[in-house]
């Protein structure tokens, strides 16, 4: 799926590929149990990022350009960080197991303790608001930023083209 | 698409469905998989869909943009406002203890629905932000093409 979004120049196709692949990996998170992750894939992979994606494609011209010929630089650091990524997967422990550091540190903690610190059966809500809000506080910051930076980026170009429209009309006004 | 009579009458159906499903996922969210992320997203989307069949103009209308800034501020200012105040009542930033003394997991689950509507809020402000600008911007550039036509 990846590579058919890499390989197509009609960019509305990748538009709705990625989509697809967003729902894809929904279900997959649906299907680990993982019920927040596969909601939010859901909501924000599969339907908000497309809209927004089709809302700004439809600004931009369809066809993807031919490009300028092969850059063999960026393919050898590309081939170098992949093979050291997959080298470094060798040290990783085995998915699942339960002695892994990752099932040591807090985790268990959370699972044990949740109900009776808060009373809520959702562990993810309870650590996502509780016992890790500050990180939750910056995120909800770092979306705010983002709206501040787009409102920034799309309201100024706004203004600024819409200036040599009203300028003649007070040229002739002041003559 | 203002004259299709199936997508609007559709429309007019799901949205409400839309917007109550959002609504259970903000508040049902500590029970089931859910929370103020997805809950703002979901409710963004039924007002982007409503935008979409019936014109930006009208979508303005229903929730004005300077309506949608001062949200976008409310939210994160209701997630630092209830952090700030846990430091009032006698504890730590964010710490929601203090906020209903006696009892701590009902300070707990308060404190944690007040904070997931501030995320709530704010995600689905922002959202709608995001489309509001990007849409008025196609409206700007078609503007600007058809003057140079003329």
């Amino acid at each position: 799926m990846a590579i058919a979004v890499l390989r197509m120049r009609d960019l509305f196709a990748a538009v709705m590929l990625f989509a697809i692949y967003s729902l894809v990996s929904a279900s997959l998170f649906a299907v680990l149990d993982a019920g927040d992750v596969a909601l939010t894939e859901a909501a924000v992979g599969a339907g908000i990022s497309t809209i927004l994606m089709l809302v700004a494609l439809s600004l931009a011209p369809r066809h993807e350009d031919q490009g300028r010929g092969r850059n063999l630089t960026a393919l050898v650091v590309v081939l170098v960080t992949g093979a050291s990524l997959v080298y470094a997967t060798w040290d990783l422990p085995p998915f699942g197991a339960a002695d892994n550091p990752i099932h040591q540190h807090v985790a268990p903690y959370y699972l044990q303790e949740s109900y009776d610190d808060i009373g809520i059966p959702n562990v993810v809500a309870s650590i996502l608001a509780s016992y890790r809000s500050i990180d939750t506080l910056g995120e909800v910051y770092v979306i705010f930023t983002a709206g501040i930076g787009v409102m920034m980026l799309l309201g100024a170009t706004r203004r600024r083209r819409r200036q040599p429209v009203e300028e003649p009309i007070e040229g002739e006004e002041t003559e | 698409m203002k004259t299709n009579g199936i997508l609007r009458v559709v429309t007019r159906f799901l949205i409400p469905l839309i917007m109550l499903f959002a609504l259970y996922i903000q508040f049902h969210g500590e029970y089931s998989p859910g929370g103020g992320f997805q809950a703002g997203v979901i409710f963004a989307a039924a007002w982007i869909l409503f935008a979409l069949v019936f014109g930006l103009d009208e979508a303005l209308a229903v929730i004005p943009a300077k309506a949608q800034k001062v949200l976008a501020s409310v939210g994160v200012m209701l997630y630092s406002f209830i952090g700030v105040l846990g430091v009032v009542l006698g504890g730590r930033f964010l710490d929601f203890n203090p906020l209903i003394p006696g009892s701590p997991q009902g300070a707990q689950q308060a404190g944690i629905i007040l904070v997931e509507l501030g995320v709530g809020i704010t995600v689905a402000a922002v959202v709608m932000i995001v489309y509001t600008l990007f849409a008025d911007r196609l409206r700007v550039v078609a503007d600007l093409t058809r003057e140079e036509i003329d």
